[in-house]
């Protein structure tokens, strides 16, 4: 059966999440890989799949995509069950980049996608290789073999690899491991293009600033799923909200400054520069408090040098999960 | 189990054996295997039989000729032997199975390709070393001689056998490198495992079994029923999960 535009579904035929996944475990032996994993991806969004190593990142991405069968637990993937029967037709609905590209160094960068092309039955075959060369930057590299290539090029052969075939879900598996920033950088502008056209998207690393900047969801992952929402929801199920105050002398009363003030749950010391003082208020609401903190600062006659809402980066979430799991083995 | 039988897509299975041919091309060992290997094996019976005097006698001019024979056998039996046993082992060594098994081909196809891709060389080539042997036997040789290697049973024996020869040492090596996790050990063990087979074709080469018409047939048909069931047992061998993980880990 040949395949092209034509027959690939529809957006509008992609009704559901692209992603489910209930209660999913693999084991080998003894050792569990990821157990009860529950979660889902919508079609259209880029989701983050975090993790340590050996956190069963790649063995989830391995099993979703049909190469390792779950050992319980259920999943459906570009709207299909996730079984040895759905192996094929799901394998044609997504494509997955490894984290080592997997390119025939001997082959032409042209060659490489033809195969590939063949394999996933493809028609007008040269115009998709094409269109995969040119969203990469790599069109007037066809010719070279891949082993010429510098390893962030060859990722970017990988990444046309996996668009080769107009993919409902793209699983991309540490696309940015081992490569330099300029090159990691330029696998996050078309990430970032690619989701700007709606590929959904499903990445994996353990570049924390690549998935906040990158992802609209992100999972935390250590062999369960330890949590799951946007950056910023993290942020705020894990951190109290703060406002941090540098002002030039001590004040005289802080407690009757901050007290009573909206927004304003409480305050204590913070880390002050040489000669001045700083303060960190616990807020429900920095924005309706910040105001009011400065208004009131400025009206006890203090000279008020920095307001600021605490900023906790998705690292921090990330750690402070990982901190608790290795607390808790080692209790 | 799943017993559905899907029908194999050739449109997969010719991708496979294009890619494939492009890469044995630019692969140095795989390129000299198949260059030097049959040349040796064609020139060395030529000289034998060359070497052969006028009035030698004919159990001698027999014995040569099926040792001939015999060396032009294990191009077949050796040249896609190293080519198959790098087929799964060589992919996993450099990182393209997992991108190829994340494909919609099916196993079936695979395999097909890349015993295809094999196969098809190694036929050109020893139809092509045998062409060239019989040209210069023809050409040079002592006309009694002549008569003996140009008995029909005995072209019919070589014409049969080289696919099948072929075909075990395929499977053979196929199988062995799915199970391997080093080229080299792949290629040694896929060597060894080829040669049994020649053991029909030196008993019909030395005249142990009469190479008659029916004798070719049946010991042909034997090999072909051999092929078919090696190609079943490594269709069993054959699974996406163990050939990425090692059956172990992941």
């Amino acid at each position: 059966m040949k395949r092209d535009g034509a027959t690939t579904r529809s957006a509008a035929a992609r009704t559901g999440p692209a992603i489910v996944v209930d209660g999913l475990t693999k084991r080998f032996g003894e050792r569990t890989a990821f157990a009860d994993v529950t979660f889902d991806v919508a079609y259209g969004e880029v989701f983050g799949f975090l993790g340590p190593n050996g956190a069963g990142k790649t063995t989830t991405v391995r099993t979703l995509g049909t190469l390792l069968a779950p050992t319980s637990g259920n999943a459906t993937v570009a709207g299909l069950p996730l079984t040895e029967a759905n192996g094929v037709e799901i394998r044609r609905r997504i494509a997955v980049m490894p984290e080592s590209p997997g390119l025939y160094l001997r082959l032409s960068v042209a060659e490489n996608l033809e195969f590939f092309a063949g394999l996933y039955e493809l028609d007008d075959r040269r115009a998709r290789i094409e269109r995969a060369l040119r969203a990469v930057n790599l069109l007037d590299r066809a010719s070279d073999p891949c082993r010429a290539l510098s390893k962030g090029l060859r990722q970017r052969v990988g990444l046309a690899r996996a668009l080769l075939s107009d993919p409902e879900i793209l699983f991309l598996d540490e696309p940015t491991s081992g490569l330099d920033p300029l090159a990691a950088r330029d696998v996050h502008d078309l990430i970032d293009g690619m989701r700007r056209q709606g590929v959904t998207i499903f990445l994996t690393t353990h570049r924390l600033a690549e998935a906040e900047a990158l992802c609209d969801r992100v999972g935390i992952m250590n062999t369960t799923l330890r949590t799951i929402g946007r950056p910023d929801e993290l942020r705020e199920q894990l951190f109290a909200k703060t406002l941090q105050i540098a002002t030039r002398d001590p004040l005289t009363d802080p407690d009757a400054v901050f007290g009573g003030l909206p927004g304003v749950e409480g305050w204590h010391d913070g880390a002050a520069a040489a000669g001045g003082a700083a303060y960190v208020l616990t807020v429900t609401d920095a924005e309706l408090a910040a105001p009011a903190v400065a208004r009131a600062v400025v009206g006890a006659g203090a000279d008020l040098l920095a307001l600021s809402p605490s900023r906790h980066s998705l690292e921090d979430v990330y750690l402070q999960l990982i901190d608790e799991d290795v607390e808790a083995r080692t209790r | 189990m799943n017993t559905t039988i899907n029908p194999m897509s050739w449109t997969r299975i010719r991708a496979l054996i294009r890619k494939e041919i492009n890469d044995y091309r630019r692969n140095r060992f795989i390129a000299v295997t198949m260059a030097v290997l049959p040349v040796v094996f064609m020139i060395s019976p030529v000289i034998t039989i060359f070497k052969l005097p006028a009035d030698a006698p004919a159990s001698r001019i027999d014995t040569v000729v099926g040792l001939s024979l015999l060396y032009l056998m294990l191009i077949p039996a050796l040249v896609p032997a190293v080519v198959a046993s790098y087929a799964v082992v060589g992919e996993r060594e450099q990182g393209t199975l997992e991108p190829v098994l994340t494909t919609p081909v099916r196993p079936a196809e695979f395999l097909v390709g890349k015993a295809l891709a094999a196969l098809l060389p190694t036929l050109l080539i020893s139809y092509v070393m045998y062409g060239i042997f019989l040209g210069a036997v023809g050409a040079f040789a002592h006309e009694n001689v002549v008569h003996d290697i140009f008995e029909a049973p005995r072209i019919l024996a070589q014409l049969l056998f080289t696919p099948l020869l072929a075909g075990w040492s395929i499977w053979v090596g196929i199988a062995i490198s799915t199970r391997s996790g080093d080229v080299r050990v792949a290629q040694q063990l896929s060597s060894f495992a080829s040669l049994p087979p020649l053991a029909v074709a030196a008993l019909v080469g030395f005249d142990v079994i009469k190479p008659t018409l029916t004798v070719a047939l049946g010991l042909g048909l034997a090999l072909l029923v051999i092929d078919v069931l090696a190609w079943r047992v490594v269709s069993v061998l054959f699974h996406r999960e163990r050939l990425l993980t090692g059956g172990v880990k992941a």
